[in-house]
């Protein structure tokens, strides 16, 4: 089955350039190709796993605690403003 | 060069403790060494000088006074995808490329609170997703034992610097086969614990339900030494087991009686070339000799592992990695809006290897195709690990290949898919989230190079005592690691 990689990035939010799209695209459909053999197995009765060992959900107490400093986190950011990190405008004007 | 970097961690901690050798003495010795041949090797991609000094001569005060450390000075090699607070964590990426880790994680703050020493960050493929180190966006890392050969991956920067006696213990990250396929390419121990065994705070996410920290040593009781201080429960992770740890390094045997060893009926040995396969015929042997009871054991669904793998590994990648989007750290890439910026950054930041699997990710999970790849996947999962359980009732331990082939040349594997298959063997292992690792079980010879060869033992979930013991018996029995030394970094 042919595959729209462009859609696929579109969802991924990666840019590609046609010689990408060309590329991937083979390579997708191949592996796709090799995973039909899953196919083969009978899993109507099966159930999907969610976990392969003992785990229980884990909950904390909603206790204050501190937490990484704000100018550390802020030093990381691509573009800042302040206290804010700056982004691109989102909302049209 | 100073034999000081052939030690054993057990052996530098012993010497340590009892002040017979300085903390900073070992971590000198081996950071002069990175200095004379890491430029061949290319083990790491952030050497901490500094760092490393700092850490020695603090572990040798901690030592003074009146501290006993289980890892007492020992030089530790960290993979480039777990945080180190203050330092450079890039996971081999552009798009981390200048991004300084704001904390450290867990596995890494253990090893350094039991003494170990961090002599740099390790190469690895781009976020861990490889079997070579080539699809690493910032360096060439180079087998030791055959600098033309790769050594393995995802983890091979660690595996690497441990052959190379760069490191004394390499801290990996395994997924589908990362610890335990470097640690077969480059002679040592390569341990995956548990799914859940070591936490995962502070390791940036690859495929959440597989990812699992271990260690990559010389020998077994290093690993087990490795284990039982980074292991353990951690609230900051909740998919870390909340279950006691027993102490693997004081538990550790010297024979394997009363053991069943099961051997995997469809792993049949001859599709590995006549080499290899001898190779693994002895090593059952050995383990027989040793006093095991060979077991015939069936996965039927085994074969279906790298197809399942495929599907599950990449969907939650793709996941995970929507995080790295130009916003709070990392690469930035403008664009006229928010989606342009976000599109030129991954287009950018990301190497072809990770831009596949996010496709192939995103594709599994999208709209319409859900139900017949990653719930179908998530069902073959199932069935896999049931196989085991199955196994496991008629057996103790399950022995097989760790790799299906010798490290290859730099640049020998070019097709996506070929380089999948480098993890056959192990990656039914990680889907069932069962402890594994690969201890050096021979050599096959390429060109007049003898090349290293692993054998992969496994075992019931919890079970790394068990699964540590029967190794360091093997390996006490066998020392095929020491028969060959590397050719960078040999002792002088």
């Amino acid at each position: 089955m042919p595959i729209d990689v462009r859609y696929v990035a579109k969802l991924a939010r990666i840019e590609l350039t046609d010689e990408e799209v060309e590329r991937f695209g083979a390579q997708l459909a191949e592996l796709l190709e090799h995973v039909k053999t899953l196919n083969s197995l009978d899993v109507a009765a099966v159930a999907a796993t969610a976990q392969v060992v003992e785990s229980r959900n884990v909950m904390r107490d909603d206790a204050p605690r501190a937490s990484l400093d704000r100018e550390t986190v802020l030093e990381q950011a691509p573009q800042r403003q302040g206290a804010f990190v700056r982004v691109p405008r989102i909302i049209a004007e | 060069m100073s034999v000081l970097t052939e030690r054993s961690a057990a052996e530098i901690a012993r010497d340590v403790n009892a002040r017979k050798l300085s903390a900073r003495e070992v971590v000198d010795a081996t950071l002069a060494h990175v200095d004379a041949i890491d430029a061949e090797v290319g083990a790491y991609l952030t050497p901490l000088h500094d760092l490393a000094r700092a850490t020695a001569s603090r572990v040798d005060e901690r030592v003074a006074h009146g501290e006993r450390l289980p890892l007492a000075g020992v030089p530790l090699a960290v993979k480039d995808n777990m945080c180190l607070v203050g330092t450079r964590t890039t996971c081999a990426s552009k798009i981390l490329e200048r991004w300084s880790a704001p904390y450290t994680a867990t596995a890494v703050q253990r090893m350094l609170d039991a003494g170990c020493v961090p002599i740099g960050k390790t190469n690895l493929d781009e976020f861990a997703m490889g079997s070579s180190c080539e699809n690493s966006a910032l360096g060439v890392t180079r087998n030791p034992f055959d600098l033309t050969r790769v050594p393995g991956g995802s983890s091979g920067g660690s595996a690497a610097a441990v052959a190379a006696r760069e490191a004394t213990i390499g801290l990996g990250s395994d997924t589908g086969g990362s610890i335990r396929e470097p640690g077969a390419f480059c002679n040592l121990i390569g341990f995956k614990p548990t799914y859940g065994r070591v936490s995962r705070y502070g390791l940036i996410a690859f495929a959440s339900s597989l990812d699992q920290i271990g260690p990559l040593t010389r020998s077994v009781e290093d690993a087990a030494l490795a284990f039982d201080a980074m292991g353990g429960h951690d609230p900051m992770d909740g998919t870390s087991i909340d279950r006691a740890l027993e102490p693997t390094a004081t538990a550790l045997r010297e024979d394997l009686r009363g053991l069943r060893v099961g051997i995997v009926r469809e792993f049949a040995l001859d599709a590995l070339g006549p080499e290899m396969a001898a190779v693994y015929e002895r090593a059952y042997a050995d383990l027989k000799a040793l006093g095991a009871t060979l077991v015939d054991v069936s996965l039927p669904t085994a074969e279906h592992g790298l197809a399942t793998y495929y599907l599950i590994a990449p969907a939650e990648c793709s996941s995970n990695l929507a995080r790295f989007d130009g916003v709070r750290y990392g690469l930035r890439v403008d664009g006229p809006d928010v989606n342009a910026m976000y599109e030129r950054t991954r287009a950018a930041g990301f190497g072809a290897e990770v831009k596949r699997r996010i496709l192939i990710g995103t594709y599994a999970l999208s709209s319409g195709y859900y139900d017949a790849y990653y719930v179908r996947a998530q069902k073959a999962r199932t069935l896999i690990a049931r196989d085991f359980a199955d196994a496991f009732a008629g057996c103790d331990l399950i022995a097989c290949p760790a790799t299906s082939c010798p490290p290859f040349a730099i640049g020998a594997v070019s097709d996506p898919y070929s380089m999948y298959l480098m993890d056959y063997y192990t990656i039914p292992m990680s889907l069932a989230g069962i402890p594994a690792l690969s201890v050096p079980c021979g050599w096959v010879s390429e060109g007049g190079t003898p090349l290293p060869i692993g054998l992969q033992l496994a075992a019931p979930h919890f079970a790394e005592g068990l699964l540590l013991g029967a190794a360091h018996a093997y390996e006490r029995a066998t020392e095929h690691a020491s028969k060959h030394t590397p050719r960078a970094g040999a002792p002088a």
